[in-house]
C-alpha cells in the first residue's frame, strides 16, 4: 500500500461513457452494494406505483439526465428543481408529471438543457456522515487504486488541492485482487467502526468486484454515507467503463443513451471515425490521433481555431471519408476544411479518390485545402489535380496550415 | 547500429493468417525482415506464402525456428493473451501492433510479465524499425534511411511525419520505436531514451509524445540527468480541450495532469530542443545538432 499518485477522477485514458443515475443504481444492486431502495418511472403513474411498493413517507423524485446541478435547475416549463423530496405516492406521480417530458436547465447543461423522459423514485434517507470512495484505473500505477476520504460530498479535486492530508490513496494488486485487510484498513481510515466495520466492508468488496467485472475505469461513490439509522450506503455514484472492453458486456452497451451525447460524435463512430466537435470554424480531417492533434495545434499556432478532431483511422476507405466530409460540413460554424493525410498503409490514390467522391457527393459550402504526404502521393496528387474541382493543394504540413487559416478569413 | 532489432532479428508473426496479419508480415518480408515463423491456433502445419511454416503455438514456433521476436496481429480481445504466449515461449521481443485491448487486459498482462525477461513494444504502436535491415510494424518502410538519428513516439502518422522531414533533409535514422497510445503499455519514452543514449550509433533523439499521463515529464527528468547527445521534442495535443479523449486511449489530460505546457516545459529544462508545431521536428533536432 502507498501512495500511488493517481489522477483524481481521470479514467485516466478511457472514453467516459456516462450511464443514468438509475442505471448505476441497478448495477451496484447487481453486485450486492448497498444503496437506498428505489426504481426507475418513466410516466407518472409509474413514478406512483414505484413509490407504493417502496413503502415509506419518506420519497426523493429525481430527474434522470447526464448532466450535474439538477436540483438547483429549472425546467423549461418553469417547474423549479431537479430533485424534489415528498412523503406519499400521490405526491410522487405529480411531481413526476411536471418533471417528465420537460427540458431541465442546469449548470451544466447549457441553455438547450436536457429532456427528462425518465425519474428515479426512492428512498431518502437522513444523513449522519458524507464519505468519499473511488476506484480508478491508474495509468503510473498499472493498477487499480482506491481513492478514500472523510470529506464526501465535496469536489474531491478541491479536496486534494486544499487538504491532501485527508486522502487516503490505496494501490490494489491487480493479481490479488482487494485484500480483507486492506479493506478493514479503509473501513478504519473511514472511521467506520463497530457495527459499520462488515457492512463497509462488504461494499468496498462489492464495489472493487464491480469495478473489475464491468472493465470500470472509474467508480466514484461521492457520498459514501452513514444513515441517523447507522447504515452505510452509496449514496451516488458515478461509472465510467472502458470502450474497448464493451464487446464482452452487452448488458452494459444496453445503458448507452445516445441522445446524451453530440449527434455528430454518434454518427461518426457508426462509420469507425473518432470524431469530437470544438468550437472553432477550421474543419480538419486527418489520419491517425496524434497527426490529428498536431493538425489542431498547427491550425492554432498558424491563427486559426480548429472546428473538430476528426481520425480517419489507418485503413480508412471511401465511404469513411464521404461520411466524415458529410459530418464536417454539417457543422455550421466551418468556414475552410483542412485534409491532412499521411499515407503509410493508406494509399494518397486512395485517399484522393475518396475526396473527389465526397466533394463530388457533398457539394462543397467552403474551400478545401489538401495536403498528402506518403505511400502514392504522386498518383493521389495527379487525380485531385485532374479532378478540376476547387481545392487547394498544399505542399507540407506549415503551408497547409497556412493556406486554411487563410482561406478561413477569406470567407467570412 | 541500431536498438532492438537488426539483420539477425528472427521475425515470428502471431496471427499471420489473418487479414492485417498476412499483409504486414509481407510487407515486412518485402523490406527485408526475416519472417520466419508464423502462429495461428489450429492452423498448424500450414505454410504461408510458400515459405513460412504456420504453428499452433509460440512454443513451438520458437523450438522449431529460433524465432526471437514476435509481431502481434491477433484482435483485441486474445491480444493480452497472445502477448502472455510469447512471453512464456522466451520470445525476447514483443512488437503488438493491435489496437483496442481492454486495459484490464493489458493490466493483468504486465503482472505476468513481471518475471519475464522480455520487452513488450505496444500495444497500439506502429512497431519498430531499424531503416536497411529490419522493419516489424505496419510504418511504410521507404519513407526511412539508414542513418543516426534515433526517433521515439507513441503516435503512429506522426512519427511518419518526423521520419519523412528527417529523411528529406538528409538525415537518416538508427532505430524508430512507435510505444503506442495505450495507457498502459510495455516500452515508455524513457525506456527507448535510455536505449538510444546507450546505443553508441545513435547520435541524436526526437522525442514524440502527446498529452495525457506522465511519461514524457519521466523522459525529460532522464535525459537531464543522463543523456548528453541532442535531443528535439514535439507534444502533441496543446489545443485539445481538457476531459476529451483525443483518439489515443491515453491521450487526455484531466485532474490537471498531464497537459502539453507541462511537458514543454520539463522537456526544455532539461535541455530538449522543442517543435512547436509538427512541421518543425527535424529542423528542432537540426538547430540542437549544431
Amino acid at each position: 500500500m502507498f501512495d500511488a499518485h493517481p489522477q483524481f477522477l481521470s479514467a485516466e485514458g478511457y472514453t467516459a461513457m456516462n450511464i443514468h443515475e438509475y442505471q448505476a443504481k441497478e448495477l451496484m444492486l447487481k453486485y450486492g452494494v448497498a444503496t437506498p431502495p428505489g426504481a426507475v418511472a418513466g410516466t407518472a403513474e409509474e413514478a406512483e406505483a414505484v413509490a407504493k411498493s417502496l413503502n415509506t413517507t419518506d420519497l426523493v423524485i429525481k430527474a434522470q439526465i447526464h448532466a450535474g446541478g439538477r436540483g438547483k435547475g429549472t425546467f423549461t416549463n418553469g417547474f423549479k428543481g431537479g430533485v424534489h423530496l415528498c412523503k406519499t405516492a400521490a405526491e410522487a406521480k405529480d411531481l413526476a408529471s411536471k418533471m417528465i417530458g420537460q427540458t431541465l436547465v442546469t449548470i451544466q447543461t447549457g441553455e438547450a438543457g436536457k429532456l427528462v423522459s425518465k425519474v428515479l423514485v426512492g428512498q431518502s434517507k437522513e444523513i449522519a456522515r458524507e464519505l468519499y470512495f473511488a476506484i480508478v484505473l491508474d495509468r503510473e500505477a498499472q493498477a487499480p487504486v482506491i481513492i478514500a476520504s472523510t470529506r464526501g460530498g465535496m469536489n474531491i479535486e478541491d479536496v486534494a488541492h486544499e487538504t491532501p492530508e485527508l486522502l487516503l490513496h490505496m494501490r490494489v494488486d491487480p493479481a490479488l485482487g482487494l485484500q480483507p485487510y486492506e479493506a478493514r484498513k479503509l473501513a478504519e481510515y473511514l472511521d467506520l467502526k463497530g457495527d459499520l466495520l462488515k457492512p463497509a466492508c462488504a461494499i468496498f468488496h462489492a464495489l472493487y468486484k464491480c469495478f473489475i467485472a464491468t472493465d470500470c475505469s472509474l467508480v466514484e461513490i461521492n457520498p459514501l454515507v452513514v444513515t441517523k439509522q447507522n447504515e452505510v450506503m452509496a449514496l451516488d455514484a458515478k461509472f465510467n467503463f472502458d470502450d474497448n472492453a464493451m464487446f464482452r458486456h452487452p448488458d452494459i452497451m444496453a445503458y448507452r443513451d445516445i441522445t446524451e451525447e453530440d449527434p455528430r460524435e454518434v454518427e461518426a463512430s457508426k462509420f469507425g471515425l473518432s470524431y469530437i466537435g470544438l468550437d472553432g470554424n477550421i474543419a480538419c480531417l486527418v489520419n491517425g490521433a496524434g497527426l490529428a492533434m498536431g493538425t489542431m495545434d498547427i491550425i492554432q499556432y498558424a491563427g486559426g481555431r480548429p472546428a473538430n478532431f476528426l481520425d480517419v483511422g489507418g485503413g480508412a476507405n471511401e465511404q469513411q471519408v464521404t461520411e466524415a466530409f458529410k459530418i464536417l460540413v454539417s457543422d455550421k460554424n466551418v468556414k475552410a476544411i483542412l485534409v491532412n493525410i499521411f499515407g503509410g498503409i493508406m494509399k494518397c490514390d486512395t485517399i484522393a479518390q475518396g475526396i473527389i467522391n465526397a466533394v463530388k457527393a457533398v457539394s462543397l459550402p467552403v474551400p478545401l485545402v489538401v495536403r498528402l504526404e506518403g505511400t502514392n502521393v504522386a498518383a493521389g496528387k495527379k487525380l485531385l489535380q485532374e479532378s478540376n474541382l476547387p481545392i487547394i493543394a498544399a505542399d507540407d504540413l506549415a503551408d497547409a496550415a497556412k493556406k486554411v487559416v487563410a482561406a478561413a478569413l477569406g470567407n467570412k | 547500429m541500431s536498438i532492438l532489432v537488426d539483420k539477425n532479428t528472427r521475425l515470428l508473426v502471431q496471427g499471420i493468417t489473418g487479414k492485417a496479419g498476412g499483409f504486414h508480415a509481407k510487407q515486412c518480408a518485402e523490406y527485408g525482415t526475416n519472417v520466419v515463423a508464423g502462429v495461428t491456433p489450429g492452423r498448424g502445419g500450414e505454410t504461408w506464402e510458400n515459405t513460412v511454416p504456420v504453428f499452433n503455438t509460440s512454443q513451438e514456433a520458437r523450438e522449431k525456428t529460433g524465432c526471437n521476436a514476435t509481431m502481434i496481429f491477433v484482435p483485441a480481445p486474445g491480444a493480452a493473451d497472445a502477448i502472455l504466449e510469447a512471453a512464456d515461449a522466451g520470445i525476447e521481443l514483443i512488437v503488438c501492433i493491435t489496437e483496442g485491448i481492454p486495459v484490464i487486459d493489458m493490466m493483468r498482462a504486465k503482472v505476468g510479465l513481471r518475471d519475464k525477461k522480455v520487452r513488450l513494444i505496444g500495444p497500439n504502436c506502429p512497431g519498430i524499425i531499424t531503416p536497411g535491415q529490419c522493419k516489424i510494424g505496419i510504418m511504410p518502410g521507404y519513407i526511412h534511411k539508414p542513418g543516426k538519428v534515433g526517433v521515439v513516439s507513441r503516435s503512429g502518422t506522426l512519427t511518419y511525419e518526423a521520419v519523412w522531414q528527417l529523411t528529406s533533409r538528409g538525415l537518416g535514422q538508427s532505430t524508430c520505436i512507435g510505444i503506442g497510445g495505450d495507457p498502459i503499455n510495455g516500452t515508455s519514452h524513457t525506456d527507448a531514451v535510455r536505449m538510444f543514449n546507450e546505443d553508441p550509433d545513435t547520435e541524436a533523439i526526437i522525442l514524440i509524445g502527446e498529452i495525457g499521463g506522465t511519461g514524457e515529464e519521466e523522459a525529460a527528468a532522464y535525459i537531464k540527468e543522463h543523456v548528453k547527445k541532442p535531443v528535439a521534442a514535439f507534444i502533441a495535443g496543446a489545443t485539445a480541450p481538457p476531459g476529451r479523449r483525443m483518439g489515443h486511449a491515453g491521450a487526455i489530460v484531466s485532474g490537471g495532469k498531464g497537459t502539453a505546457e507541462g511537458k514543454i516545459a520539463a522537456l526544455e529544462a532539461a535541455g530538449v530542443g522543442i517543435a512547436r508545431t509538427p512541421a518543425e521536428m527535424a529542423d528542432a533536432l537540426i538547430k540542437k545538432m549544431k
